[in-house]
């Protein structure tokens, strides 16, 4: 679909929903209020479920915290729905900033797992507190007013809601297409990836949950001026479970498949009660059980949702088209700022009596070497002669048992991950970590995260553009570079694994490194593809970009290097040119055994 | 609290530990063995538990008509199955092992559901009922799935807990029920201060029970084969283990755990259709404390859990499980920080 035909089927859908308290009777109007704040919830659920792969059995607690916050204040109070609704969304984010502090740490399952406790905890809650009527709930809830307009009727409130779901479209929409949404996109790549890229992935989980709460919250507050009474029991895990089997239902992984699917499973549940008590007495019960089986035969044939239809449908239409044509890639903008490159001969990352145990096994034993400005240096030895494990002490993926490491000068031994990278230092993974549905553009892009500044709000409100132009035209340079820059809109995905390798050092590149430090690049690489990359660090080197690299053909990185550090069982063999290598007795020992 | 009141409320703890305890085992087993989370263990708990009751009232169990329809439908999916694979010939040693052998049990208990029969009788009886519902459960709905991520298989066996709590109101109804103890007399411990029977027949059974259990693992083929299955999957498959087989042997072995919690429990709490899901969220609790997998510490948590869930009611018996389910985050924070050091590679969404 071109970028016109879908602006037309979003404004037609639009309209639609805008005409229908004109053309429609009360019932569906109703019907629609509940779907749209069903909707709001579930926007929130694909955002943190479905794109940022935390799954939450608790989004109806936040959506309870807000409804209970604006109906005590409001009734115990007589304070005005408005104040409610700044208490409530106030209410409901503080408490998702200190669940997320808590759990967001702990690893996938166990972390549903703990969304099903508190989940349950504050349901439970609810229904035990005094002050909000323990069992019985709060009643009398004031309707929404605006002026001397009352919003009590359900066509009143009907527009606000649509509005509101419409604008937590856009800005859900914003968010994801910007630099704080792409590390929210690659969450599921783990928190080694956004580290490399100097992103940190709790914070982007913790803020995304934020925003998720918030809608649900958003969501609640409508539906206690809407219902104008709260109970308990529509916000227990039961109903979590009901908004989750929406965002199932209409496709996890997109944002307009929370409203269908919040459409699709209300109108299914309507229609069967309309349906079940004409066969039996027992509808009710039938309900669940229908509902239930409805649920898991969903997740055995159709994980992908409504909206997996749709995007196999694009699919197959996209490949017809060709290329897209790219707005932010289209407009002129001056560059993004650049490090200065060190003097040529500087020293640059020095290592030092560097020390790593595991338990009792020593990986690493008193290494040392330096890596000056603007030469390969590479890292080789034979299988287990912890190359890797030295390689993940400098890029600070692993603390050191001890020893020294200073990268510009600059100590490094303490730093994470995520910190050496936005000192200018970029890695590749020896197990490509690309997010494969992302294009090669975003994919480019995410690796120049740390050169951006805007988060969460300033993207959801559009005010990113400039950098993110910035940051896109730079990400198409580096694709350029590596001679990718006709595919920028493919999916990594679909790239073949020699491929995709460069691709990652364009992802690297995109950070603006002064050192470029890459885990086996040349693994897995046809002969050509092999020079190819050659000649592309070569050119690095000369346009003073320096590079550590760990290898294990030895035919690639004698051609590569100027300098060669060999390591065996741990402890640092030699230093020194290729030819001095190469023609070290030890060195053929270690590699080939001693001969007695 | 007074040292009698503590010492009533730690073996009134030491009671609900032990019924955690054999639920807790069962969810490991599952777990270990397939990945699945099988939430549903408590509704099978609670309907041995109805079982017995409509026993002790002389009526028929619902129960006998509910496995029935659930080995109707496993049949039917085993038969499509082999028949789409092309092996007719199997037929007929399907319709025996997915056919017949789950009503085995129905059988029994149609033959016991009449007034004069020992009270021991109607027990066996009510706990073999509902052990063919997780195996035929695991066959319809987690074995087609199974190499889905385990979240998938987390919503899935949530949405089939709403199933047959669904489906254990329409057959048992709303009311609920207690039968009588099992056990009667009681053991005088200290002056005015006694242990019922049921209460030491609880606690006696979790260890009898678990002790076994551990024997099975170390000592049995099937044993070492479940563990195995549990330890590395495809390495087990490589020895000739069938993952689908061991499966079945994981849920069939929590589903009688899952009955005889039932039955233990049903004399000292009043059982509803929908009581089990608690249950087994408290024994999951205490599966987490073990980690998913580790049978002993289960056993601590499963105390743990039993102990504060007693004293906890005597604070506030309102806000007993808001507090036992709030512990359970302070356990996951410890043991993801155990487990912190290997990163662990999420799943990509599925589309």
């Amino acid at each position: 679909m071109t970028r016109t035909a879908s602006r037309l089927v979003i404004a037609a859908l639009a309209l639609a929903i805008a005409m229908v308290p004109q053309c429609l009777g009360g019932f569906t109007v109703s019907l629609l209020n509940d779907v749209g704040l069903a909707s709001l919830v579930v926007i929130g659920l694909v955002l943190i479920t479905g794109i940022g792969g935390v799954t939450s059995f608790g989004q109806a607690a936040f959506v309870g915290i807000a409804a209970y916050g604006t109906a005590w204040l409001t009734t115990a109070h007589g304070l005005s729905p408005w104040l409610g609704l700044l208490f409530a969304l106030a209410l409901t984010g503080a408490s998702a900033l200190a669940i997320g502090m808590l759990t967001l740490r702990l690893g996938s399952h166990f972390l549903s797992l703990s969304t099903i406790a508190w989940g349950l905890s504050i349901a439970l809650l609810f229904g035990n507190v005094e002050a909000l009527g323990r069992h019985s709930g709060l009643s009398n809830v004031p309707p929404l007013r605006i002026g001397d307009w009352s919003l009590a009727e359900p066509k009143a409130i009907y527009y606000l809601i649509w509005v509101l779901v419409g604008l937590a479209l856009v800005i859900s929409r914003n968010l994801l297409d910007s630099r704080p949404g792409r590390a929210v996109r690659s969450l599921r790549g783990g928190s080694i990836l956004l580290a490399s890229v100097g992103a940190d992935a709790y914070r982007v989980k913790l803020c995304l949950f934020v925003v998720a709460a918030l809608l649900a919250g958003l969501s609640g507050w409508l539906y206690a001026h809407m219902n104008r009474f709260v109970s308990p029991s529509p916000f227990d895990v039961r109903a979590s479970i009901e908004y989750l089997l929406m965002g199932v239902a209409g496709g996890l992984g997109n944002l307009l498949g929370a409203v269908l699917g919040a459409g699709l499973v209300l109108a299914l549940k309507n229609a069967l009660q309309d349906v079940l008590p004409l066969f039996t007495q027992r509808a009710g019960q039938i309900e669940a059980i229908v509902f239930a089986t409805v649920f898991i035969a969903l997740l055995h044939f159709a994980r992908g949702g409504l909206m997996g239809f749709v995007r196999a449908w694009r699919q197959r239409r996209a490949k017809s088209q060709g290329a897209v044509r790219d707005v932010d890639l289209a407009t002129p903008v001056e560059a993004l700022p650049q490090r200065q490159m060190p003097a040529p001969g500087s020293l640059l990352l020095s290592v030092k009596g560097v020390v790593k145990r595991f338990g009792g096994l020593l990986a690493v034993n008193d290494v040392s070497f330096d890596v000056r400005a603007a030469e390969i240096v590479g890292l080789i030895g034979p299988n287990g002669a912890g190359k890797s494990t030295m390689f993940n002490l400098v890029t600070r993926t692993l603390s050191m048992s001890s020893g020294q490491m200073q990268f510009l000068g600059k100590d490094i031994s303490r730093l994470r991950q995520r910190d050496v990278a936005c000192l200018g230092m970029a890695r590749t993974f020896q197990h490509v970590k690309l997010r494969p549905h992302m294009s090669l553009l975003d994919n480019v892009a995410l690796g120049a995260h740390a050169r951006g500044g805007a988060g969460f709000l300033r993207a959801a409100l559009r005010l990113d553009r400039r950098e993110e132009r910035q940051i896109r035209q730079e990400a198409q340079r580096q694709l350029e570079r590596i001679g990718l820059g006709e595919r920028a809109h493919e999916m990594a995905g679909s790239l073949p694994l020699g491929t995709q390798r460069i691709l990652e050092i364009a992802r690297a590149l995109a950070a603006d490194p002064l050192l470029l430090v890459l885990d086996e690049p040349a693994a897995g690489l046809r002969r050509k593809e092999k020079q190819e990359l050659g000649a592309l660090l070569r050119k690095l080197r000369s346009e003073g970009v320096t590079i550590l690299i760990v290898e294990h053909d030895m035919d690639f990185v004698m051609r590569l290097v100027d300098r060669l550090v060999v390591m065996s069982f741990g402890s640092k063999l030699i230093e020194g040119l290729p030819a001095e290598v190469r023609s070290d007795e030890r060195v053929q020992a270690a590699y080939l055994g001693t001969t007695t | 609290m007074t040292w009698d009141i503590a010492l009533i409320l730690g073996i009134d703890g030491l009671a609900n530990g032990a019924i955690y305890l054999l639920a807790g085992l069962g969810l490991v087993l599952i777990f270990s063995v397939t990945r699945v989370v099988f939430v549903p263990f408590g509704d099978i708990a609670a309907f041995a538990a109805l079982t017995l009751a409509a026993f002790e009232a002389d009526r028929m169990p619902p129960t006998i008509g509910l496995v029935a329809c659930v080995t109707l439908l496993a049949l039917l999916t085993e038969a499509v199955s082999v028949l789409r694979k092309g092996e007719a010939a199997r037929l007929p040693k399907v319709l025996l092992l997915w056919g017949v052998l789950p009503l085995l049990p129905c059988a029994l208990a149609w033959a016991v559901a009449r007034p004069g029969v020992p009270v021991a009788a109607q027990v066996a009886a009510s706990v073999l009922l509902v052990v063919p519902l997780a195996p035929l459960l695991g066959r319809i709905v987690f074995q087609p799935i199974a190499d889905a991520s385990a979240l998938v298989l987390l919503i899935v066996s949530l949405a089939l807990h709403f199933l047959l709590s669904g489906l254990g109101l329409l057959f048992f109804g709303p009311e609920g029920s207690r039968t009588q103890p099992l056990a009667t007399g009681s053991i005088t411990l200290a002056d005015g201060f006694t242990v019922s029977g049921q209460v030491l027949l609880m606690v006696v059974a979790a260890i009898v029970l678990s002790g076994l259990f551990f024997l099975v693992f170390e000592r049995t083929v099937a044993g070492k084969a479940l563990r195995a299955t549990a330890v590395n999957r495809v390495g087990a498959r490589l020895v000739g283990i069938r993952p689908a087989r061991t499966a079945l042997l994981a849920y069939g072995c929590a589903s009688l755990l899952g009955g005889l919690v039932g039955v233990l429990i049903a004399p000292v709490t009043t059982m509803y259709y929908d009581s089990g899901f608690l249950i087994g969220l408290k024994a999951f609790v205490a599966a987490i404390v073990g980690g998913l997998a580790s049978y002993p510490v289960t056993a601590v948590g499963a105390l743990a859990v039993g102990v504060l869930e007693s004293f906890s009611s005597f604070w506030s018996g309102a806000l007993k499980d808001v507090i036992v389910f709030s512990l359970l985050i302070p356990v996951l924070m410890a043991r993801s920080y155990m487990a912190s050091q290997h990163e662990e590679e999420v799943e990509e969404v599925e589309q």
